[in-house]
């Protein structure tokens, strides 16, 4: 059966993943009829309704799935698909309470000219009664028209009319509406690094997470990712090198916690611990079904793991007679670390310690242009399944998801970087990202005088 | 610290991690708590499988627990409520609140404070 699905208008690569991950979750195979990043229409081939219920009651970038009636590029068109495709099941619906509306994207139309549309469809016989309030069933008509977005990007040049003409039956709304209730306005503990919550639940989507799965986050932080993955009902573990930041301020509370307290989730909730990845204390057995995380940038946060700075020795002191690192209030020495090196151990780690088909969703900086922009980190016993990028003005983010190959199976990875870059001292030797990134416009303003001279 | 982490946890000393003493890490002067959460079978089944058992009946033992079976319940055993909320109980309703987590290889301890676990090194061990 063919679907209709209406996508909210953002993200725009996430949504195709987003998707996908959703079917997977739902067990449903799902095939992409039409797809255009500029429309929020997308024509989907899934089983049964049931199906399409199942697929979009997990999705947050999908707000509702409709049963496809008839498509068009103009109206008559369309009435001849939809006699071809719906004829037999009119009589169905010829008592049943309905309301007809009217959707429309880039375009509009007076109450007059939506009047008209709505009697054109009159022929398939529905007698009512009309309830605008709460119908049985509810019909849309959606007009898409070409965008100015489109326009600007593509060149393409703007029509008068629709350049397609829906006609769908409602089925199920999506879980959108829980990116409202995670809002991190909202929320007890969050901190400047605090990922949103729509971006936390689309990728504990893409990383599968259910009910009965152990899910871990590495660079836990204020827990956003755990929340997220535990609000679809995994148990979560998180760990950070600094373990300020998942307890918080407030004296005999446990800050991380304060947030599945209050989104009634605390039975998801196993623990949080201080640890570096890179000297993980976690087994090197296959324990977990799912990692989302986002590792330090080292641009607005450090980029640090365990040891010492190059030259300074690593002894054991002793203070009183008694080794520093038993006293109360001992410090960790830690040491700049690299940005291509610190993926690479995220990926090691997700393929020692994911079961078969386990995934990683990981996300990672880069830059704005193609010429600059950074290799996706791969590993032969993972293989990737989605790439999906969020922009900003001077540089952007990539979510990836991987799959934990079961053994015997192994990815193609002879397009992966090769370079590891855990040699060097500064945070700019270490880090091509900060590098180029403090370069584009965020450089001091000697760097930047430089350059209006050059 | 809930018992369930300890199962996953060793000693975070690189060269620990092939010596079959640094697993599990051995709970000292730990201090319990029971914290009532809701029973999710399905969690505890999935889960099971990847638990390391003898692991399991070591650290349960420590802490004061009468003996576990001596193996893991694996098929129709499963299907018993009790058995899996007994396991429900200890791996993820008992947290070790105050205590140390010591590795039986090279001695090193880790301290838990307020529930939390502390996994950093000091540099030389590094």
């Amino acid at each position: 059966m063919d679907y209709l699905v209406r996508f909210a208008q953002l993200h725009e690569t996430f949504r195709r993943p987003e998707l996908q991950a959703c079917a997977t979750l739902a067990g449903a195979d799902i095939e992409f009829i039409t797809y255009n990043e500029y429309s929020p229409y997308c024509v989907v081939r899934l089983p049964d309704e049931a199906a399409a219920r199942a697929v979009a009651k997990r999705s947050i970038l999908v707000k509702d799935i409709f049963e496809l009636w008839g498509e068009g590029t103009n109206y008559e068109e369309l009435h001849a698909d939809v006699r071809r495709r719906t004829q037999h099941r009119w009589n169905d619906y010829i008592a049943v309470p309905f309301k007809f509306t009217i959707d429309y994207f880039a375009g509009t139309r007076s109450l007059v000219q939506k009047g008209e549309i709505i009697r054109s469809f009159s022929y398939m016989g529905f007698k009512g009664p009309i309830r605008l309030k709460d119908p049985d069933e509810e019909f849309f008509v959606m007009e898409e028209y070409i965008d100015d977005v489109e326009v600007s990007k593509l060149g393409v040049s703007r029509t008068e009319d629709p350049r397609k003409i829906y006609l769908s039956r409602k089925i199920a709304d999506s879980c959108r509406e829980d990116v409202l209730k995670y809002d991190l306005k909202k929320r007890r503990y969050i901190s400047t690094t605090s990922m949103d919550a729509e971006l936390s639940l689309i990728t504990a989507n893409m990383a599968l997470a259910a009910p009965g799965k152990l899910f871990f986050d590495p660079f836990v932080g204020t827990g956003s990712f755990i929340v997220a993955a535990s609000h679809f009902g995994a148990l979560t573990l998180g760990a950070d090198i600094d373990g300020r930041s998942f307890r918080g301020k407030e004296k005999g509370k446990l800050g991380v916690y304060e947030n599945f307290d209050q989104y009634g989730i605390k039975s998801k909730f196993i623990d949080t611990f201080t640890s570096d990845l890179t000297n993980t204390p976690l087994t090197r057995t296959a324990v977990l079904d799912g990692i989302v995380c986002d590792p330090p940038y080292g641009v607005r946060e450090g980029l640090r793991v365990l040891g010492n700075r190059k030259g300074k020795p690593a002894v054991n002191v002793i203070i009183d007679g008694i080794p520093a690192y038993l006293r109360p209030g001992f410090i960790a020495p830690k040491r700049p670390y690299g940005f291509e090196a610190l993926q690479n151990d995220v990926l090691n780690f997700a393929v020692r310690s994911l079961v078969p088909n386990g995934r990683l969703s990981m996300w990672m900086p880069t830059t704005n242009d193609e010429k600059t922009e950074f290799p996706v980190p791969m590993h032969q016993n993972l293989e990737i399944v989605s790439i999906s990028v969020q922009s900003f003005n001077t540089w952007a983010r990539r979510l990836i998801t991987y799959r934990r190959l079961p053994e015997g199976e192994l990815s193609d990875v002879t397009l992966a970087r090769k370079k590891i870059d855990d040699e060097g001292t500064t945070a700019d030797d270490l880090n091509a990202f900060r590098r180029v990134h403090m370069l584009r416009g965020h450089g001091t303003r000697v760097d930047q005088d430089q350059k209006k001279t050059e | 610290m809930k018992v369930i982490t300890a199962n996953f946890v060793t000693c975070a000393v690189k060269e620990c991690k092939t010596s079959p003493a640094s697993f599990p890490l051995h709970f000292q002067d730990a201090e319990l708590e029971q914290q009532e959460l809701d029973f999710q079978p399905e969690f505890i089944r999935n889960v099971l499988p990847r638990i390391d058992w003898e692991a399991l009946r070591t650290v349960s033992n420590e802490l004061g627990f009468p003996s576990l079976p001596d193996s893991k319940p694996e098929g129709e055993a499963l299907d018993n409520e009790q058995t899996l909320k007994d396991l429900h109980r200890l791996l993820l309703e008992t947290h070790v609140t105050e205590g140390k987590l010591t590795c039986g290889n090279c001695g090193h301890s880790y301290m838990i404070k307020e529930g939390i676990a502390n996994f950093l090194l000091p540099s030389h061990l590094v």
